[in-house]
């Protein structure tokens, strides 16, 4: 039996669907090595450890509640040495994180103050005798590498979206701490945070995603993507690389090999006609449906399902479609 | 102002790869390498800068065997003022090892700021910047989309998953950089002639121990073949059919 440590990411006071990816690959960590603890760090503004509870649900047994006014936004230097300090007395055999733009920002500082290994963006993992196998998308998703880290804790941030949360409901004891340093003397310092608006899904948290390219031909026809998003609920609308370049949508949009890495439920790629740097950031999407005009597009070989034609007639019956069958099953 | 680039030999991406037969490492053969894309970003940023407000000078720095001088050289052409190349001919996956050894080189350079692109395009693993900063017990700001110095603070914009951050860091600090910063110039020609002449150093490098290997690489399991349900807005209702009761995702 061995105790896992997860570090539960919030942000704005909740907690982020990352955080539950975490906590529910720490529990199959735990769970593999005879059933141990897992315990969850979680770091916030005050109020936060309401939130301790919803970990319980996805299998934490313990959660670390470090609350602090200075802390409301990510601070990487009293986050890392906060986790380092927690990682360092409580024996765990690995430490799980999500590689999100704050996870990967905070994975790295963790592993170096401790000197242990640390396996970034993994879609997949177990644990054997004294080593953690990581599996690790590399070349744009074109190879993957197996991984072997060696020593304890061994450090993993898991790929967005790689590994569904699954509850494992208990109650959580919540320990309280404070952070490891004073928050009053981070060198680097959150002057502002500006939220996308909190109606916006979020790429890597959106269980659909409907993506539009340049078939789409013009930046005001993403009204298409979006009101097919929008019928869907909980959809949120990326872009490829040749759009957001053009300034059609927001570089933060891009999916792809410099853009966003995306695993969701459902992949909708409408006008996409599947480049690699494209397909690098979407190919691990459970289902992927593709609109094209272009019956040899390469997006359709990654597709699993595919419609050929006119996407400005397609779309549009698609979004109608799906509100019908929504009513329908209400 | 000293500026540190770090910048990293990747194959091009469009290529067609092939595992060697020690299954852990990619068959070379036929490769076309370049410097890695956010790589690119860095050391424009860094040119911008010393360009700007100099005084100063950029160093481009890159860890591997010697065919990293071919990268080490398009950075001196495109303006770096000299080049150090940390030599090893059997780079570790890990990336503590690997910022072991550039902590070292960077300890007492006197850098105002060692920057890196915010991930390597191939392995990708965005770890070796902030781990490089903590060796170094050095402010770190990642994933840097819009960056002002002045004097020795610094602000920096950070794009997050459905979020913009801005952060302010006293000098020297350590930067990783996003794409879209500022396009990477072209090598002139006369900047393709000077670097002929600039410094090029060649030290050891001085690895930490690597305790995150390869096991192995494998190609991904292909994704069944894609199916063509239908053409036009008729095979619509087929689509929702299927997303509902097969692939159940609606």
């Amino acid at each position: 039996m061995a105790t896992i440590f997860a570090f539960a990411e919030a942000r704005g006071g909740e907690l982020r669907k990352v955080a539950f990816e975490a906590v529910t690959g720490a529990r199959k960590a735990a769970d593999a090595t005879g059933g141990g603890e897992v315990h969850a760090l979680l770091i916030g503004g005050p109020g936060i450890a309401s939130r301790a509870a919803e970990l319980g649900r996805y299998g934490a047994d313990v959660v670390i509640v470090v609350e602090h006014p200075a802390l409301q936004h990510y601070s990487p230097e009293v986050y890392a040495a906060t986790a380092a300090e927690r990682l360092r007395a409580g024996g765990y055999r690995a430490g799980f994180f999500a590689a999100s733009a704050e996870g990967r920002d905070l994975a790295p500082r963790v592993a170096a103050k401790l000197g242990v290994a640390l396996a970034s963006d993994v879609t997949d993992f177990e644990i054997t005798g004294d080593a953690v196998i990581a599996r690790h998308p590399t070349y744009t998703g074109k190879i993957i590498a197996t991984l072997r880290l060696s020593g304890q804790p061994a450090l993993v941030s898991l790929r967005p979206g790689a590994i569904t949360p699954v509850e494992s409901p208990r109650t959580a004891r919540v320990e309280t701490a404070p952070p490891a340093v004073d928050p009053a003397s981070a060198r680097v310092v959150v002057t502002e945070q500006t939220a996308g608006g909190a109606a916006v899904l979020d790429l890597g948290e959106a269980p659909v995603i409907v993506s539009g390219g340049r078939g789409l031909r013009a930046a005001e026809n993403f009204k298409l993507v979006e009101d097919l998003a929008a019928a869907i609920g909980n959809a949120a609308v990326g872009a490829t690389r040749a759009v957001t370049d053009d300034g059609w949508r927001p570089s933060t949009d891009q999916i792809g090999q410099t853009g966003r890495l995306v695993s969701p439920d459902l992949y909708i790629a409408v006008g996409i006609s599947g480049a690699i740097q494209h397909l690098a950031g979407m190919r691990t999407a459970k289902t992927i449906v593709a609109i094209n005009k272009d019956k040899d597009a390469p997006i359709f070989k990654v597709a699993d399902y595919g419609i050929v034609g006119d996407l400005f007639e397609i779309v549009p019956r698609l979004t109608e479609e799906i509100k019908k069958a929504r009513g329908g099953s209400r | 102002m000293k500026i540190a680039v770090c910048i990293k030999r990747v194959p091009d991406m469009e290529m067609r790869f092939s595992i060697a037969a020690d299954r852990k490492s990619l068959d070379q053969g036929g490769l076309k390498f370049e410097m890695g894309d956010f790589d690119g970003y860095a050391l424009e940023v860094a040119l911008q800068l010393v360009e700007k407000q100099g005084p100063g000078e950029v160093v481009v720095l890159s860890l591997g065997p010697d065919s990293v001088q071919e990268m080490l050289r398009k950075g001196l052409a495109m303006g770096a003022a000299r080049a150090v190349q940390l030599k090893s001919d059997d780079v570790p996956f890990d990336g503590l090892a690997i910022a072991r050894a550039l902590a070292a080189e960077f300890k007492d350079g006197g850098y105002d700021l060692i920057m890196f692109g915010r991930v390597a395009t191939d392995t990708g693993g965005s770890t070796v910047g902030p781990m490089t900063a903590e060796l170094l017990d050095l402010p770190c700001v990642t994933s840097i989309s819009h960056l002002e110095i002045a004097g020795n603070k610094g602000t920096a914009r950070r794009d997050l998953e459905g979020a913009a951050e801005t952060v302010t860091f006293p000098l020297p600090a350590v930067l990783t950089i996003d794409e879209g910063i500022a396009r990477p110039r072209l090598a002139s020609l006369k900047g393709i002639m000077a670097a002929k002449k600039k410094p090029l150093d060649v030290r050891p490098a001085t690895l930490g121990e690597a305790r995150l290997t390869v096991d192995s690489l494998a190609l991904p399991a292909e994704r069944p073949a894609g199916r063509i349900i239908g053409e036009g807005a008729d095979a619509v209702p087929e689509l929702v059919r299927l997303l509902q009761h097969e692939a159940k995702v609606l």
